[in-house]
C-alpha cells in the first residue's frame, strides 16, 4: 500500500528512511533495557523473589489455580454456546413475542459491564435472599454476557448466508426447524467460526474477574503468592508467570480455530463445493473480537 | 417502591462522584488508546522490521493478557520497579490506555488495509501529489471502515472501566462498596449502577449502529 503512494525513493529520502529506522530502533531498545534495568535494580531478578517456585505447596496451588480458572472457562463456554443459541433461534423466530423479549434480553446484558453484572449476583442476589457461591456468580455472569454477544455472532452469521440456501431447502419440502438445523446452521458456524472462538477467548480472560470477588483463580493466586513478605514480596516473578499462562492458553485456542477453519476449508474443497457458494474470503458481518475485548 | 428510589436518593453523592470518575477514566484512556494505538498501528506497517516486530509483540501479549491482569500489574507491581510514583487512579488510566491500544492499533490497521491499492495507484495515475492521494482518496476511505470497530472498541472501554474499583479507584464499579457500608440494599444499588451504564452505552450503540449501516460500502 505505501509503496503506491510516492515515488520510488531516491538517494536522499533513503538515507533519510534509514536514519529514522536506527532512531526509532535506538528508541525501541533503550524502553526495553531501561525496563530491563530497572528490574534488575529492584532485585527482580534475584534468586529470593523467586524462590517459591520450589516449593511444592505453591506448586500444586498454582495447578490448582490454573484448573479452577480453566473449570470457570469450560463451564461457562459451554452454558454461553448454549444461551446464545438458544436466543440467537429466538431473535430470528417469525413470532413477534419471542423475537422482542430474546432481542430485549440480549441488548441488556450486552450494555451492562460484565463486572457490574457479576457484582449483581454474588453480592446482590443474597441480599434477596438467594445464596451464591463465587464459581456460580461468575459462571452466570459468563454466560449471560458472553452468551448475549455469541448470540449475536449467530446470527449475523445466519443472515450472510445466501437467501438461496433456505430457500432451495424449503423448497425440498424441510421445516422450519429441519432448515435451521440442517442448513444454516452448520454454513453459518463454519463461516463465523473465527468471530467465536474471539469471543470464546474474551471469554478466557474475562475469568479473570472472579479476582474481584474472592474466586481462587490464577489472579488470586498471584495476589496470595506475590503479596507474601518471606518470598520479597515476589509480585513481579508470579505475575511473568501467571500472564504467560494466560497468554499461551489464549493463543492455544486461536491456533486451534486456525487449524479448525484450515481442516473445513480442505473439506470443502473434497466435496466438491457443495458450499462453494459462501465466498470464503467475504468478510463476517460482525468482525472477530467487535463485540467485547 | 420508594425503598427503589431511596437508595438512589439518599446517595445521590455517591452516584454523582462515582460516574463522574467513571467518565473522567474513560475520557482519559479513549483519548490516550487513539493516540497510541495508531502509534502502534503505524510500527505496525512501517518497513523497519525490527518496529514491525516490536509492534507486533506488543499486541499478541497485550489481546491475549485479561485486564484484570494489566491493572494488576500498573496498581500493585508497578511501585516496586521504583520508576514514578502514581495515584491508583493514574494507574487505573495507564492500564486500560495500555490495555485498548493494542485492539485499536489492530483496528486501524485492518481498516487501512482494506482500502484497494487501486485506488491509490488510480490516484498517483491522475497526478495527484501525495498529500491530496492520502487526504482525499485514501484517509477518507479507510475513515469508514475504521470508526464502526473503533467506536465498538471505545464502547467495551467505558464497560472495562468498571474493573478499575477492584484497584482502589472510586468510581461507578466502587459504589457498592460504599453502600454496603451505608447499609443499603446492593441489589437496589447494582440495579441503579446498571441503569447507568444502559443510559451511557444505548446511545453510543445506536450511532455506531448507524455509522455501520451508513459507512458500510461494497469494494
Amino acid at each position: 500500500m505505501s509503496a503506491v503512494l510516492f515515488d520510488v525513493p531516491g538517494p536522499r529520502a533513503i538515507a533519510r528512511n534509514r536514519l529514522s529506522a536506527v532512531l526509532g530502533t535506538v528508541v525501541i531498545l533503550g524502553l526495553v533495557a531501561y525496563v530491563g534495568y530497572r528490574f534488575y535494580d529492584t532485585g527482580q531478578f534475584e534468586g529470593r523473589v523467586w524462590s517459591w517456585l520450589q516449593y511444592e505447596r505453591i506448586q500444586t496451588d498454582l495447578v490448582k489455580a490454573l484448573l479452577a480458572t480453566l473449570q470457570a472457562f469450560a463451564v461457562g463456554a459451554v452454558l454461553a454456546l448454549a444461551f446464545g443459541a438458544v436466543f440467537a433461534a429466538g431473535r430470528l423466530s417469525e413470532h413477534a413475542w419471542l423475537r422482542v423479549p430474546s432481542m430485549a434480553i440480549v441488548e441488556f446484558f450486552r450494555a451492562i459491564p460484565l463486572l457490574i453484572l457479576i457484582f449483581l449476583f454474588y453480592y446482590g442476589l443474597p441480599a434477596a435472599g438467594v445464596k451464591m457461591t463465587p464459581f456460580m456468580a461468575l459462571v452466570l455472569g459468563l454466560m449471560l454476557y458472553n452468551g448475549s454477544v455469541l448470540a449475536e455472532i449467530f446470527r449475523a452469521g445466519i443472515l450472510s448466508l445466501p437467501r438461496g440456501q433456505s430457500e432451495a431447502a424449503y423448497a425440498l419440502g424441510m421445516r422450519k426447524t429441519q432448515v435451521m438445523t440442517l442448513v444454516l446452521l452448520p454454513q453459518a458456524v463454519r463461516a463465523m467460526l473465527p468471530a467465536i472462538v474471539s469471543q470464546l477467548v474474551v471469554l478466557l480472560k474475562d475469568t479473570a474477574l472472579g479476582f474481584l470477588i474472592t474466586y481462587y483463580e490464577l489472579l488470586k493466586y498471584t495476589q496470595n503468592i506475590g503479596g507474601s513478605p518471606q518470598f520479597g514480596r515476589p509480585f513481579i516473578p508470579v505475575l511473568i508467570v501467571v500472564s504467560a499462562i494466560y497468554i499461551t492458553l489464549c493463543l492455544l485456542l486461536s491456533w486451534l480455530a486456525t487449524y479448525l477453519e484450515s481442516r473445513n476449508r480442505r473439506s470443502r474443497k473434497v466435496q466438491g463445493g457443495t458450499t462453494a457458494e459462501i465466498a470464503p474470503e467475504q468478510p463476517p458481518l460482525v468482525p472477530p473480537g467487535s463485540g467485547s475485548i | 417502591m420508594s425503598d427503589i428510589w431511596n437508595v438512589l436518593a439518599d446517595n445521590t453523592d455517591l452516584f454523582r462522584t462515582g460516574f463522574a470518575n467513571t467518565i473522567k477514566l474513560f475520557l482519559i484512556a479513549a483519548v490516550g488508546s487513539l493516540l497510541f494505538g495508531t502509534l502502534l498501528a503505524m510500527l505496525r506497517v512501517s518497513p523497519v522490521p525490527i518496529l514491525r516486530g516490536a509492534g507486533t509483540a506488543y499486541v499478541t501479549v497485550l489481546r491475549n493478557t485479561p485486564l484484570t491482569l494489566v491493572l494488576f500489574f500498573f496498581a500493585f507491581a508497578y511501585p516496586l520497579l521504583d520508576i514514578v510514583r502514581i495515584s491508583f487512579f493514574t494507574a487505573a488510566a495507564i492500564g486500560l490506555t495500555v490495555y485498548t491500544s493494542a485492539f485499536v492499533c489492530e483496528v486501524v490497521r485492518s481498516g487501512i488495509n482494506t482500502v484497494n491499492v487501486g485506488q491509490a495507484e488510480a490516484a498517483r495515475a491522475l497526478g495527484l501529489t501525495f498529500a491530496q492521494i492520502v487526504g482525499s482518496v485514501v484517509l477518507p476511505q479507510a475513515l469508514r471502515s475504521v470508526v464502526p470497530p473503533l467506536t465498538s472498541v471505545q464502547i467495551a472501554l467505558l464497560k472495562n472501566t468498571t474493573i478499575a474499583a477492584g484497584f482502589s479507584v472510586f468510581e461507578a464499579g466502587a459504589i457498592r462498596d460504599n453502600l454496603s457500608e451505608r447499609g443499603e440494599n446492593i441489589l437496589i444499588g447494582l440495579g441503579w449502577v446498571a441503569l447507568g451504564f444502559l443510559i451511557l452505552v444505548i446511545p453510543l450503540t445506536l450511532v455506531q449502529r448507524s455509522l455501520e449501516r451508513r459507512w458500510s460500502v461494497a469494494r
